[in-house]
């Protein structure tokens, strides 16, 4: 049977359908570990920021400013060279390994994880503006300690306002995963680009792996959609 | 760290500079004088505007810029290379260069986007408005013009400052297909000098200046839209 331009999509040697289905895979698991990073780094950020650290806030800043002025791109060969050979060095160094190589994967997450943590640092430090001051004294009243009143008043309802910019976030990483392509890691992009040269049919691959990103993008927001519903639930029920 | 590097480095950054400030010149003048008319299909009460208009914007947010920009420049370039009529024509060397796609690509990208901002200043303004306008006597385009544009664009306006930043960042993926801007300037002595470090800094520090110098102008541009409300 001749399907035309889509046997190209065909699982198995004559097609690319299993390589790019594995692209596609590898794209969410970094973007994935990238976005949890991300997180990690965002909580680390804000809470800095919110300190009376001076120390702190200026090292926070510093690190949410030039990760918006630098372009992505730059910053992930920046990370993705760099990661490789100091983490090396590092581990070479103090003899934990006689030999080290840091894989694609993991330097892929670091660089990809370190521009995601700046957005989110701003995302959580929003959030924690936005819980109003009245809470934070109420806490005091009830004779909390600062650490107490952080985790149990503050942090769950910081959470909740940070929901809607984390689902953006998400969407962000998903697409800007795409540029660890640029590296030659075979993530979706990188697959559908090495299928459209060997078949020299660009358009239709990239058409493809397009169409991909979409259908996650469009999921993903859904799913986002549904969480922040249930999440405000108890909100709403209380007008 | 020698001279003559450092010369070197300098030199190309100043070649790829200009293509940059090109890029993003043609790019943010095209890109946010279209979203403006998309915007208003987006909100129309029209169903043949405001659907195609969605999937416009629906489409180009939803997939990564470098795919955009690949799908363009192999993909669009596929196409025209095999129509026998455009490739023995005398466009065809304008219709090669990669400069157009790129431009084309981050055009169209930067218009679903400022096309969002301006839905959702759009949406931000009063009802009360339609009447009074409509009170007045005023036609739907007059109404448009003169009472409506001005108070979104005042609405609009930080976010607008943001996304042309990204703009600003986008065109480094520029450097993907053979274009020689800042990015693909500091690649070549990166590539050249195996000086990895030195040339991605130089380049980070010419983004930076000129992100900060796009901040400032519509700082400024802020500034002056806001002048009557000061107190």
């Amino acid at each position: 049977m001749d399907l035309g331009w889509l046997s190209g999509l065909a699982y198995g040697d004559t097609g690319w359908g299993d390589e790019l289905l594995q692209g596609a895979l590898l794209t969410l698991a970094i973007s994935g570990c990238s976005y949890l990073l991300g997180i990690v780094l965002g909580l680390i950020g804000a809470t800095a920021k919110s300190s009376r650290s001076r120390t702190a806030k200026i090292l926070a800043w510093f690190y949410t400013t030039i990760v918006r002025a630098v372009p992505e791109l730059l910053l992930i060969l920046l990370i993705y060279y760099t990661s490789t050979s100091a983490l090396r060095q590092v581990i070479v160094g103090l003899g934990i390994a006689r030999d080290f190589e840091v894989n694609g994967f993991v330097a892929a997450c670091l660089s990809l994880g370190f521009v995601q943590g700046a957005y989110c640092t701003e995302v959580f430090r929003g959030a924690i503006a936005a819980v109003s001051r009245g809470q934070r004294e109420a806490a005091a009243a009830l004779g909390l300690s600062r650490q107490h009143a952080w985790w149990l008043v503050i942090f769950p309802q910081m959470l909740q306002r940070a929901l809607p910019g984390l689902g953006n976030l998400w969407l962000v990483v998903l697409k800007e995963s795409a540029l660890i392509s640029v590296v030659g890691f075979s993530e979706l992009l990188f697959t559908a680009k090495m299928a459209g040269g060997a078949s020299h049919n660009y358009l239709f691959f990239f058409l493809t792996v397009a169409i991909a990103y979409l259908a996650l993008s469009v999921v993903s927001s859904r799913l986002f959609d549904r969480i922040e519903g249930h999440v405000g639930r108890h909100e709403r029920a209380h007008g | 760290m020698d001279s003559d590097f450092v010369a070197l480095l300098a030199e190309k950054l100043f070649e790829g500079l200009k293509t940059t400030l090109l890029l993003m010149a043609v790019c943010g003048v095209l890109g946010n004088l279209l979203a403006v008319p998309i915007a208003f299909a987006r909100i129309s009460s029209c169903a043949a505007l405001r659907k195609p208009a969605y999937i416009f914007i629906l489409v180009l947010r939803g997939t990564p810029v470098l795919v955009q920009l690949y799908l363009f420049y192999y993909g669009l370039g596929e196409i025209l290379s095999r129509t026998p009529a455009l490739r023995h024509s005398v466009l065809w060397p304008y219709l090669r260069s990669a400069f157009g796609y790129a431009a084309l690509a981050l055009t169209l990208n930067t218009a679903a986007y400022c096309a969002e901002i301006w839905r959702g200043a759009l949406d931000g303004l009063p009802k009360g408005q339609v009447e009074a306008a409509k009170s007045l006597g005023m036609r739907p385009w007059q109404f448009r013009l003169l009472v409506v544009l001005p108070q979104a664009f005042r609405n609009a306006l930080p976010a607008l400052s943001g996304q042309n930043v990204l703009l600003l960042k986008a065109t480094s993926l520029a450097s993907t297909i053979t274009i020689f801007e800042v990015m693909g300037a500091a690649n070549l002595v990166r590539s050249q000098t195996f000086r990895v470090y030195e040339s991605l800094f130089g380049a980070a520090l010419v983004y930076v200046a000129l992100t900060v110098a796009i901040t400032g102008m519509f700082s400024i541009v802020e500034r002056w839209v806001n002048r009557p409300y000061r107190h």
